[in-house]
């Protein structure tokens, strides 16, 4: 039923990587290291500054979808992958957007299933990608069936 | 600390076991990320979803395991990070994270890693390719 969607975009979302945020963020998952939320350490590193932890960009803006209409609701997560060309560097701006790339649906012991698959990139002000991200979404049979009345 | 490059196939990172789940440690996550689905911190919300109570967003999950590589952040950076959400997290679950080497290359490594529940099921697993510089 999403099949129409494949291949549709959202507008590129302007996004900075501002510390205040990679420093909550850190604290979030536990992971408060002083690469991520100390600017002397920073400094001082290869990086020459911060860098944020790769998750990070659960944090941005992609923008919308028009013509992509998904429940808020009963939604599984089931597959998540991050690829870098560099970690993000605290202070950057980065442009984000997101595009459906792929809907299947697949026969399972609580019936039929659908699988969207939302790949999302970050890129540069040179507009070079810095990271893709692939979302796995799970639609359930009950979920579609709301969907449909 | 042992350094990445001196790792062997089969060797494994420090095992880091997370404190019992805590609501508060889900109301800090959907904070910081911004996801504000309620099944992850209120409890009538989750159980109308048909759940037995909240749950965990998957990505606090996979965010708390890639800080097995934190500390090797000089050394290189995580290219890839693939990760297939197995089992719900709930309260108080205690989480163990691990990273096994798989496989050495002249400039990566890869790493099977895994989130696992006290009953002893994964929560979360996948990979991790770490770039070395």
């Amino acid at each position: 039923m999403y099949k129409n969607v494949i291949g549709k975009k959202s507008q590129k979302v302007k996004n900075i990587v501002e510390m205040g945020m990679v420093k909550r963020f850190a604290d979030s998952i536990g992971d408060s290291h002083p690469l991520f939320i100390d600017e002397e350490y920073g400094k001082k590193s290869r990086y020459k500054g911060n860098i944020a932890p790769p998750t990070f960009p659960r944090v941005f803006d992609y923008g919308e979808i028009e013509e992509l209409h998904l429940p808020n609701v009963g939604l599984i997560h089931g597959e998540q992958t991050y690829h870098y060309k560099r970690p993000l560097l605290v202070g950057e701006t980065i442009y984000c957007f997101t595009e459906v790339a792929e809907y299947y649906e697949k026969k399972a012991s609580i019936g039929l299933l659908g699988f969207i698959v939302l790949k999302r990139y970050g890129e540069d002000e040179e507009g070079n990608t810095i990271f893709t991200e692939n979302q796995t979404v799970i639609i359930t049979e009950a979920v579609r069936k709301e969907l449909v009345k | 600390m042992n350094r990445l490059l001196d790792l062997k196939k089969g060797n494994t990172l420090s095992e880091v076991q997370l404190n019992p789940v805590s609501r508060l440690d889900l109301i800090k996550y959907a904070g910081a990320s911004g996801d504000f689905n309620p099944i992850h911190t209120i409890d009538k919300e989750a159980t109308k979803a048909g759940l037995p109570g909240i749950i965990a967003h998957g990505m606090w999950t996979m965010g708390n395991l890639s800080k097995l590589f934190t500390p090797y952040l000089e050394e290189g950076f995580i290219q890839d990070y693939k990760i297939r959400f197995a089992d719900m997290v709930f309260l108080d679950d205690v989480i163990t994270l691990k990273a096994v080497l798989d496989e050495v290359h002249e400039d990566y490594l890869n790493f099977d890693v895994v989130a696992l529940k006290d009953n002893g099921k994964a929560a979360i697993k996948g990979q991790v390719r770490f770039k070395v510089y």
